[in-house]
This record gives structure tokens, C-alpha cells and sequence, in this order.
């Protein structure tokens, strides 16, 4: 999408029992809110491995968003609390890779609360409308060309500096 | 602790016993009043319920200049000036189209206010600024014998109950009790005084007050304690006229301030406590024994 | 990544939902822009994916164009997963090679433009094609279910299910907190609107609840720890001492007039606080058990040691009596259970305007209900707290009800159970009675009729909410009684009534410790704190927890032919789940590949249902796919990616990652 029809494009995981049925009730109740946000469903806020949020924000998700049951509330008993855990692990990572805090978020809503569904997504799609695109994606293929002009650049020097070596080391050379 | 003061047109004349009673109780209390420097009428009741765009214009000044002279908080002990320099202050945020006008007003004098001063009760600052304990260790002589029904009246409580309950308030009752009050249990608290009706309908403003202090008697009363300076005005004055239409139900009607003033040992004369038309004395009566019902502490009539 | 050999071949189905996703998503637009996905052999739109020609398609499809996979676009998985699987299996397919797009709740009812509904919806349904790929064969496991059922709550609601469990032979424990069951229903004086004596209809299904073969019924008992899950529970029962033994108690009562204290002393809850009590007593003549219990909180002998214990002597050789009896814990194991925990009646001290508390004279209904009982404390007359004989009586209703201060629901038994109130206060008095209402509502059958036989008894009613309940008196005909200040919103006026006795209609709540025992059973609770039923029309007394029902008010407010319905509803869900024997689990557990396990055991402190262990021989982790209920928090951990979760493989996760924003990149 070109940025000047961006629209910011929120990757959601809900917990199956919580917060994808607050969502659920939000649409019964007719609860008008940002089309922005899409859901994927899992069992528990426990199964989101850190992997999915990166590998959303890789391939050009603006923001992801956790849903999970109420502390003391979780259906397999502690998912929400394995899953707390390992988001303050993964908001250092998120930090040391320059993404703002808000683009990703834990929430803890209950079945009961779709008027909190519809909150929360307005809330992060405004704010992230405010921090703009994320452009993982661009940001890669500019890193890749980075790489390759650095590439070439290293191998011009080589070339003229010192006698070229054996073909087989050259690579492990480079990465050195 | 320091608030700006606005004083009101009331404090300076029917209620210049509230002023009388609230300056030296509060500065006995070290809290700073910095009277608030070219006040206006704050518009009353009048003037809102005529035009409340202007009205709103006129009380917003007072915070604007409040704001200019950097109070942090204002002080309006009159019910009336209270209620109408917080809905300017509602209004303000509420309603934009006339926020603007405001604004434009304002600037045309030179003003501008961003909406933010808090506009403060001196019940509110006492319970909650001051708190109970201290008020109690000021205590010198303590109200033993006397059976207050707290009068709130409406203003301070409707529409906005900022700091008390709407129906049931009771930071004055509990204010009493720390004086060593006894607060007799009266369910016209926050009823009416009769306001301006008393003047203009006063078949209908006087009964008002007729049940308020007969109901305050009924119920042992021998004060009625207000915060207001219309319903003071009104519970006093007009005991001729009720006597007239109905039967005598004469009790002192006195402001809060004036009885905090009591118990702290400052002198009557000094709290405008000979302001009354129904003069109010502590009673003599020993400490435990209830007054009678019907029987207020009552000195003999001066007229 | 797929290392399939077949060749993949979606049918992909947009559903209309009539106009419920067609007004606001471009279906067409949808069946178009996926027909262009890889892997799509056939797209459509239709009206009614759910209905028996829309789920005909989906077989006539998977047999001539010889599909391998299906994606259904429509509403919620929650609501009509189950009916594509079983349509993919119809047509031939493992069910789980379906995958559901909601469409519906989370779309088009959510958005304000088409054009943004349907471009979530090519999203979303992108999503789902990239994921189906991955999609395994899967097998249901099957896991059976004991044929006994715990009923917690011995009121009304759980005394009709506990029978209707048992008569059809079922093994039931009932569980009551009291010390009879009967619940709020055995206060009630008359049922409206057929004013039948409520004990005279209850307390024969006490007593066959009693007498039952089939029926455990342990009182003064609570349930303090349920653990397992469908078809395999494990309770454990706190059971409270009683100081009586159930089996030696003939309940003739005679203990209580030897006790030490010659009168009644202590509050009586059962009536209200209106009547009086002694440390032992029996609740009240029909309570079931019928055995007397002691209070130790006033008996003089468990409070001090130091009683004459004439009550031993009355019970003579019986000897059931037992002043060191303990607390006991019990431990049950049953295959479904039915909370039917009720409600508890709004606490008019929250409104202080009402004057509860204040003023003597002014009753909750609970207390009006036991005061015209011609077993209550009165004996049946109508006598106030100061002793006067009221001239004229009050109804308040929607105390605690209809009001953004306390409650908001509507609690749809104060007008009705006001209206037979009124009629039994002018039975039992000579009293004019008054009704102030918002709206009457009448809704059952028979229920308006009686509302009319009312107005031409002459019962008042004024329709306004009241301001202030008060003794302030404006004129002397008001003096000494007690003033409802009320805008007459018919007349269009403020009225001062002047009455005797005040009764507030006081709404009813959801028990104080509903939170705790949702906790409990693993079930949620609404916004306003009921428990919350699995669908508000499909599956109204499922929760979601597997195998735990809901019967009666815990649920929310209701009277008692719903409540009686409801509960024979839950008796139902359990029969049938019980004669079936055995429910299919959905196949999403997990399990460890064994070649990627490093053996690091960082998932075995995680499992909260000690499902993995740790194989020492192989040095690999592995996981008993019985205990494992799926939640896939070991998978999401394990950093070497070696545990698999069914369903909700990673595979499949990136895939509907990579999916959704395929779409508009």
C-alpha cells in the first residue's frame, strides 16, 4: 500500500475463551468500532510465542495486540501469566530493535467485555495512526541493499588490497 | 496552606457575619485567604437563568483573574457564588460553542482562562484540606449541650455534589460532632429556604421556612447551622411573619463558621454572632441533659 | 514448508447471512478475489452457508471438483464451527480440514463503510486459504463421562434438577450452604399469580429430595476446590459441623424447649430478623433435613464451656447431640455439574433516601413476605415495628433496579411479586395500599390479568419514581407517620403521600461471592456479575466450561416457572451428555517431536496439568496427550521449537499471519 492510503494494519491474538468472545460480543451487540484490527484465533494468550509478534511486525503489520483472560481468570488456570512473562521479555527485544512501545499491546478482557474490545481498538488504532507505518518490510529490503552495496564495496577493497585468496575462504573472510 | 479568596457580594452584606466568623477561623487555623484583587458579581441565580452565555462570561472573569494572580484554588464560601463559578467552569468544558464566547470575551479584556482553577468550599477545605484532627485540637471549648441541624441547602449539593453526598452530605454533621456538637437527625438538609420566594410569594417562601424550623424544633434542635448566606437570611428574618401565619418556631439560625469560632474560644462579638435576629447563646444547661424538644435556647426577644 | 504430496484444492464459500454480512461486505467482491488465491478451485457467494442446501454446496463441490480443503467465511467459529466440520466430514473430508472465517461478529456487525468490511473480510478470508494448507487429518478423542452430577445450591432451582437427575436414575449430590435447602422460595408466602401457598408446593419436592435413593444431600456444606474437567471431576465438599447427628435427629424439637435460654433470643434469619431464634433452633418447621442445628456463635455451651446442657438431657439416649462434631471434608468425583447458587436481594441501605434503616416502619419485601406468613413472626398480622396496625402502605418498586446509581438491570419479579404483596397486605389489613411504580411489567401468562384483577381491588398505583421516603410533615395529618414524596408522572405533579409502612420492592443481585465461585468452576461472569451462559440464546445454561450447567438466578434474574424450566433444562444437558457416555474433545493438544527436543525441561514447570514429564532414558521431554487440555503455552515456549500443538500449529499460525497481510501490502 503507498503511504498516502495507509491505514494502520493491527494483527490481533485472542484467547479463545476471553477475549475473541468479548470481540464476538462487541458484533452482537452492534458495537461500531475501527476496521484495522484482525484477529487470530488461539486457545490461550499462553500459546502467543513471541515469534508471531515479530514475524507480524516483519511482514508489515503496524502494531499487534494481545488479548487474554483477567489475571486469576485464565481457562487453563496460569496461560495469561506465562504469557505476561514473556511480553516483558519481548518489549526489551522490541525496544533494542527501535519499535515503539505502543505498537504492541497486552490486554486483559474478559468475555463480558466488548465495550473494552471496541476501547481498546479505537485507542491503539488512533495511536498508531499517530506513530504512522512501521514499514518493517521496506525497512528490510533497504537493510538487504545496505548489506549488498556494503558487500560489494568490502569485496573492491579486497580486491585491490590484498592478493586474492583461495575462493573456498573468501566467505568466512567476510563474516569474520 | 493558601487559597484565593472571593468573597461574593452576600459576605460584604446580608451574610457579613459569615466573613466575620470565616477570617478569623481560618486564619486560627493558618490557612492564607488572599482576597481575589478586582472581583465581580459572580451573576447569582439571576442572572443564569436569563442568559447563560453572559453569565458565564461574568463569573468566568473572576477565574480568569484567579488564574492570572496564579491562586492555585479559590476559596467562594457564598452557596451561591460557588455554585455559579463551578458552572461556568462545567459550561466551559462542556458546551464549546459558548467556550468560545468566553474566550472571546475574555480576551477582549485583556483575560484568559483555561478552565482549570478549582473552585473550592471552605466545608471541603476544612473536612478534607484541614481534616477533623486538627480542627479538634483547636477545640477549646467545646459545643456540649448543643443540637445542631445541619442546614446545607441546595446549592452546594445540586447539580454538582463535588464534594459530598447529594442527598444525604455530611461534612458539616461531621464537622459539629468534632466541636463536641450533637447533631440532631433532620431530614430537610438540603431542602429549600424558600430562596427569593419569600420576598416575592410569601405564602409559599415562608411556609418553607416554617417546616424547616419546625421540624428542626420537633427534632430537639437548638441551632440551625448553615452555610449559606440566603438561607441564614431567610430562617432568621422572618419569625414575625411566620408567628403571624402559623405559630412561633423561633431557633437561632447561625453560620458554621460562627459556631467553629465558639468552640475555639474566640469572643461572640468578634463572629458576628450579635448579627442575629434570633440571638444565639450557648446553652447553660448541664452538658448531658437533651434540650427539650420545642424548647430552643432562646434569649429573650430584643425587640 | 507444506511437505504434502497431494496436490491442495480449496473451496472457499462467502456466506450473506442474509443481509447480516451482505449489507455491509461486498460478498461477491470476496468470492472473487479469492477465487484468484493459490490452491482456490472453487469460490462462491451464498445466501445461507448453513442451511441445508448451503452445506449441500459445499458436498456437491468437494465431489465434482474433487476439493481437499474448505474455508467458509461467515460468522463466528464459536457459533457454527462445529456445522462446516460436520458438513467437510459429510462431503467425505476430515472435518479439520475446515477452517472458519468470522466475517460477522467481527466485521460487517463492527463496521461503519463497506468498502473497509470488505477489504478486512479478503483479508481475513486470505488469511484463512494461506492456513488451510497446513490443515492435518485430525481424530476426535473421545472422553467418557462418570454418570454422577454435582448440584451446587438447594434452592428452588437445584432442588427440580437434582429430582429430574435422580428419577431417571442418575446418582446426585446436593450441595446446600444453609442448613435446609429451600432457598429464597421457602420465605415466599404466596407465588403470584396464582397466589398458591409457596411451601405448600415446595416442601413436598423437599422431601422427595430427602427421601431420594438416588440423592446426597449434605447442608451447611460448600464446595472448596473442583479440579479435572468434563465427565472427570474431582470435588471436595467443606462440610460445616451442625453439632446434631443427621441420622439420630427425629427432629421432635425437644432440645430446643430444654435449652437453657427460656426465650428466643437471637435474630432469626429465616424470618428476617423479624422473629427470634435460640442457639438451637430449626430454621423453620419444614426445613429439610428436618434435623435442629446449633449456632456456635450463641450457644452458651461451644461459647464458654460453662452450660448445664439441658439439651442433652431432652435428646436422652438418642444422643444426637454431639457438641465436638467437626468440620469433615468430603472428596466426590462426577462427570457434570449444575451451579444453581441464586441470588441475593438488593441491601435498600444503599439508597438511603428509601429510609431503610432509618425509619422502623419502612420493610424490605423479604420481610413483608414473612410477615403476612401465617408461620411468621406475627403470626400473619400485619403489625409495624413500633406495634401500630398500619392505615395505609407503600410499595416502592425498582429499589436497586432500573437505576445507573446501583443496578441497571431490570430484576422481573419486583412487579409481579409487588402486585401479590399488595393484594395479600390488603388480605391480611385494612390497609389502603399504594403501588409506586416505573413501568408495571407483566410479561407471563396470567400475568397481566392479575395486574388487572389488582386495579379493580382498588389497589393505588402511581406511576413515578419515588425522591424520598421521610418523616418530615408538611401539614398535621402528616404528623408521626411517615411521607413517599414521589413526582406523579400521570398527574404531572409532586405528591406527598402519607402512609404507615413502607415496603421496597428491592431488586435482586448477584451473590456476594459470585466471583469466587466462578472462579471456582472456571465459568465467567457478565459485566453486571451473573454468570454468564455460553450463547444468551443457543446455549443458555451451558457455560464455558465443558460440563458445568447454569440453573436459576445465579444466571440472572428470573421467577420461578423460569427458573423451574431452567433448571429441567440443565437436568437435560447432563442426561444427555450421561446416556451418551462419552463427549469428543477437540484434537488440540500437543506433543513433542522427538528429533528437535534438546531436553532442556523448561516446559515441564509449565504445564499447569502435569502433563509433560520427562522421559530420562530418551532425555526428552514428553507429553500425556490425555492430561493436556490444549492451552499450548509449552509450544509458545519451547526454544527449540520441538512441541507441536494440533490445530494450531506454528505452521499454520505464520501462514494466517502471512495471509492477512498479504492482503493490501
Amino acid at each position: 500500500m503507498t503511504p498516502e492510503h495507509w491505514s494502520p494494519r493491527i494483527v490481533a491474538f485472542f484467547c479463545n475463551w476471553c477475549t475473541y468472545t468479548a470481540a464476538d460480543l462487541a458484533g452482537v451487540s452492534r458495537m461500531r468500532y475501527a476496521p484495522n484490527v484482525r484477529v487470530i484465533r488461539l486457545m490461550c494468550s499462553g500459546r502467543v510465542d513471541p515469534q508471531f509478534v515479530l514475524d507480524a511486525l516483519a511482514r508489515g503489520a503496524d502494531g499487534v495486540l494481545i488479548g487474554g483472560c483477567h489475571p486469576g481468570d485464565c481457562h487453563y488456570a496460569e496461560g495469561n501469566y506465562k504469557m505476561l512473562r514473556r511480553f516483558q521479555l519481548l518489549k526489551r527485544v522490541l525496544r533494542g530493535l527501535g519499535i515503539e512501545e505502543q505498537r504492541v499491546r497486552l490486554e486483559w478482557i474478559s468475555a463480558a467485555e466488548g465495550e473494552k474490545v471496541k476501547a481498546v481498538i479505537n485507542e491503539m488504532t488512533e495511536q498508531i495512526r499517530v506513530l504512522g507505518m512501521l514499514g518493517m518490510p521496506r525497512r528490510f529490503e533497504e537493510w538487504d541493499s545496505e548489506m549488498h552495496q556494503l558487500e560489494g564495496a568490502v569485496r573492491q577493497a579486497e580486491s585491490t588490497l590484498i592478493p586474492p585468496l583461495d575462493d573456498e575462504e573468501e566467505p568466512e573472510t567476510l563474516h569474520a | 496552606m493558601k487559597y484565593g479568596y472571593f468573597p461574593g457580594c452576600s459576605l460584604r452584606g446580608t451574610g457579613r457575619a459569615y466573613e466575620a466568623s470565616l477570617l478569623p477561623v481560618f486564619r486560627h487555623l493558618g490557612i492564607q485567604l488572599d482576597e481575589l484583587e478586582d472581583w465581580n458579581c459572580c451573576g447569582a441565580t439571576a442572572y443564569m437563568s436569563i442568559d447563560e452565555t453572559s453569565a458565564c462570561v461574568l463569573a468566568s472573569r473572576n477565574l480568569a483573574l484567579a488564574e492570572k494572580a496564579g491562586h492555585a484554588q479559590l476559596l467562594a464560601p457564598c452557596s451561591a457564588c460557588y455554585l455559579v463559578l463551578n458552572k461556568a467552569k462545567h459550561y466551559f468544558h462542556e458546551y464549546p460553542a459558548m467556550t468560545v464566547q468566553v474566550k472571546r470575551a475574555l480576551q477582549r479584556g485583556g483575560l484568559a482562562y483555561s478552565g482549570n482553577t478549582p473552585v473550592r468550599h471552605p466545608l471541603d477545605v476544612l473536612i478534607h484540606d484541614v481534616g477533623l484532627e486538627a480542627i479538634r485540637q483547636k477545640v477549646v471549648h467545646p459545643l456540649k449541650g448543643l443540637r445542631v441541624a445541619c442546614y446545607y441547602g441546595c446549592q452546594i449539593v445540586r447539580p454538582y455534589a463535588t464534594f459530598d453526598d447529594a442527598c444525604e452530605p455530611t461534612t458539616m454533621d461531621q464537622l459539629m460532632e468534632a466541636l463536641g456538637a450533637t447533631v440532631v437527625r433532620w431530614p430537610l438538609k438540603t431542602k429549600c429556604c424558600g430562596g427569593s420566594l419569600t420576598g416575592t410569594i410569601p405564602e409559599a417562601g415562608l411556609r418553607l421556612v416554617y417546616i424547616l424550623c419546625k421540624e428542626a424544633l420537633k427534632r430537639g434542635a437548638n441551632v440551625i447551622a448553615t452555610v449559606c448566606p440566603l438561607c441564614q437570611f431567610n430562617l432568621d428574618a422572618y419569625h414575625h411573619d411566620i408567628r403571624r401565619r402559623w405559630e412561633d418556631v423561633r431557633i437561632p439560625t447561625v453560620y458554621f463558621t460562627q459556631l467553629m469560632g465558639v468552640a475555639f474560644g474566640l469572643r461572640p462579638v468578634d463572629l458576628g454572632l450579635q448579627r442575629g435576629f434570633v440571638p444565639f447563646q450557648m446553652p447553660a444547661s448541664p452538658p448531658d441533659e437533651p434540650a427539650v424538644a420545642g424548647k430552643p435556647v432562646v434569649a429573650p426577644p430584643t425587640r | 514448508m507444506a511437505t504434502h504430496c497431494e496436490e491442495i484444492r480449496i473451496g472457499f464459500y462467502v456466506c450473506h447471512c442474509g443481509h447480516n454480512i451482505a449489507a455491509m461486505v461486498d460478498c461477491e467482491a470476496v468470492a472473487r478475489y479469492a477465487r484468484k488465491l493459490p490452491g482456490v478451485v472453487v469460490s462462491r457467494d451464498y445466501r445461507y452457508m448453513c442451511s441445508d442446501p448451503g452445506q449441500e454446496l459445499i458436498r456437491q463441490d468437494v465431489r465434482e471438483h474433487r476439493l481437499n480443503r474448505i474455508v467458509v467465511a461467515a460468522c463466528s467459529p464459536l457459533l457454527h464451527e462445529h456445522t462446516f466440520r460436520t458438513a467437510t466430514e459429510r462431503a467425505g473430508l476430515n472435518p479439520f480440514h475446515c477452517q472458519m472465517v468470522n466475517i460477522r461478529e467481527h466485521n460487517s456487525w463492527v463496521a461503519t463503510r463497506k468498502q473497509d468490511a470488505t477489504r478486512k473480510a479478503k483479508s481475513l478470508a486470505q488469511a484463512a486459504i494461506h492456513r488451510v494448507r497446513f490443515h492435518k487429518a485430525l481424530q476426535v478423542q473421545r472422553v467418557s463421562i462418570r454418570p454422577e452430577v454435582l448440584v451446587v445450591g438447594g434452592g428452588i432451582a437445584g432442588i427440580h434438577a437434582a429430582l429430574t437427575l435422580a428419577n431417571a436414575g442418575k446418582k446426585v449430590f446436593l450441595v446446600e450452604r444453609e442448613a435446609t435447602i429451600g432457598g429464597h422460595m421457602a420465605k415466599f408466602d404466596k407465588t403470584f399469580p396464582t397466589l398458591d401457598c409457596s411451601a405448600c408446593i415446595l416442601t413436598p419436592k423437599m422431601s422427595a429430595v430427602r427421601s431420594h435413593p438416588n440423592i446426597t444431600l449434605w447442608t451447611l456444606a460448600e464446595v472448596t476446590q473442583v479440579e479435572g474437567f468434563i465427565g472427570n471431576y474431582r470435588v471436595k465438599v467443606r462440610r460445616s459441623p451442625r453439632y446434631v447427628l443427621e441420622d439420630a435427629c427425629v427432629g421432635c424439637l425437644e432440645c430446643i424447649d430444654a435449652c437453657v435460654y427460656r426465650s428466643p433470643k437471637f435474630p432469626d434469619a429465616f424470618n428476617e430478623g423479624l422473629g427470634k431464634r435460640k442457639p438451637i433452633y430449626i430454621p423453620f418447621p419444614q426445613a429439610t433435613p428436618k434435623v435442629v442445628l446449633i449456632d456456635p456463635a450463641t450457644c452458651l455451651n461451644l461459647k464458654t464451656g460453662k452450660c448445664k446442657q439441658t439439651c442433652l438431657e431432652a435428646c436422652g439416649e438418642r444422643q444426637a447431640i454431639q457438641f465436638n462434631q467437626q468440620e469433615r471434608l468430603e472428596e466426590i468425583e462426577v462427570g457434570t455439574i449444575i451451579v444453581a447458587t441464586g441470588f441475593k436481594t438488593f441491601d435498600p441501605r444503599r439508597q438511603p433516601l428509601y429510609g431503610y434503616g432509618t425509619y422502623p416502619n419502612v420493610y424490605t419485601s423479604l420481610e413483608i413476605e414473612r410477615l403476612v406468613n401465617a408461620s411468621g413472626p406475627t403470626g400473619g398480622e400485619v403489625v409495624a415495628r413500633d406495634g401500630r396496625k398500619p392505615r395505609a402502605i407503600g410499595i416502592i418498586h425498582c429499589v436497586g433496579s432500573r437505576d445507573r446509581k446501583t443496578n441497571v438491570w431490570c430484576s422481573r419479579v419486583c412487579c409481579m411479586y409487588s402486585l401479590k404483596l399488595a393484594h395479600l397486605l390488603k388480605e391480611h389489613s385494612e390497609a389502603e395500599v399504594y403501588n409506586f411504580y416505573i413501568d408495571i411489567r407483566a410479561p407471563g401468562k396470567g400475568y397481566e390479568e392479575f395486574y388487572n384483577k389488582l386495579l379493580d381491588d382498588g389497589v393505588h398505583f402511581i406511576r413515578g419514581r419515588v425522591g424520598e421516603v421521610t418523616d418530615w410533615a408538611m401539614t398535621p395529618e402528616e404528623e408521626g407517620r411517615l411521607v413517599i414524596r414521589v413526582e406523579d408522572t400521570l398527574a404531572g405533579c409532586v405528591r406527598r403521600i402519607p402512609v404507615d409502612m413502607v415496603v421496597l420492592a428491592t431488586g435482586l443481585e448477584p451473590q456476594p461471592d459470585a466471583q469466587a465461585v466462578r472462579r471456582l468452576f472456571n465459568m465467567s461472569c457478565g459485566g453486571d456479575g451473573w454468570f454468564l451462559e455460553r450463547h444468551p440464546k443457543l446455549a443458555p445454561v451451558n457455560t464455558f466450561a465443558d460440563g458445568v450447567y447454569l440453573a436459576g438466578c445465579c444466571q440472572g434474574p428470573k421467577d420461578i416457572p423460569d427458573t423451574v424450566a431452567q433448571a429441567g433444562a440443565a437436568a437435560a444437558e447432563v442426561l444427555s451428555l450421561i446416556d451418551k457416555g462419552y463427549v469428543e474433545q477437540e484434537p488440540n493438544t500437543a506433543y513433542v517431536r522427538d528429533e528437535d527436543c534438546s531436553g532442556c525441561k523448561s516446559c515441564i514447570p509449565l504445564c499447569p496439568y502435569n502433563a509433560i514429564t520427562f522421559a530420562e532414558d530418551r532425555q526428552k521431554a514428553t507429553i500425556n496427550e490425555t492430561l493436556c487440555k490444549g492451552c499450548g503455552t509449552c509450544v509458545a515456549s519451547c526454544p527449540s521449537g520441538s512441541i507441536v500443538q494440533r490445530l494450531f500449529e506454528d505452521d499454520e499460525v505464520f501462514a494466517e499471519i502471512e495471509g492477512m497481510l498479504a492482503y493490501d501490502a
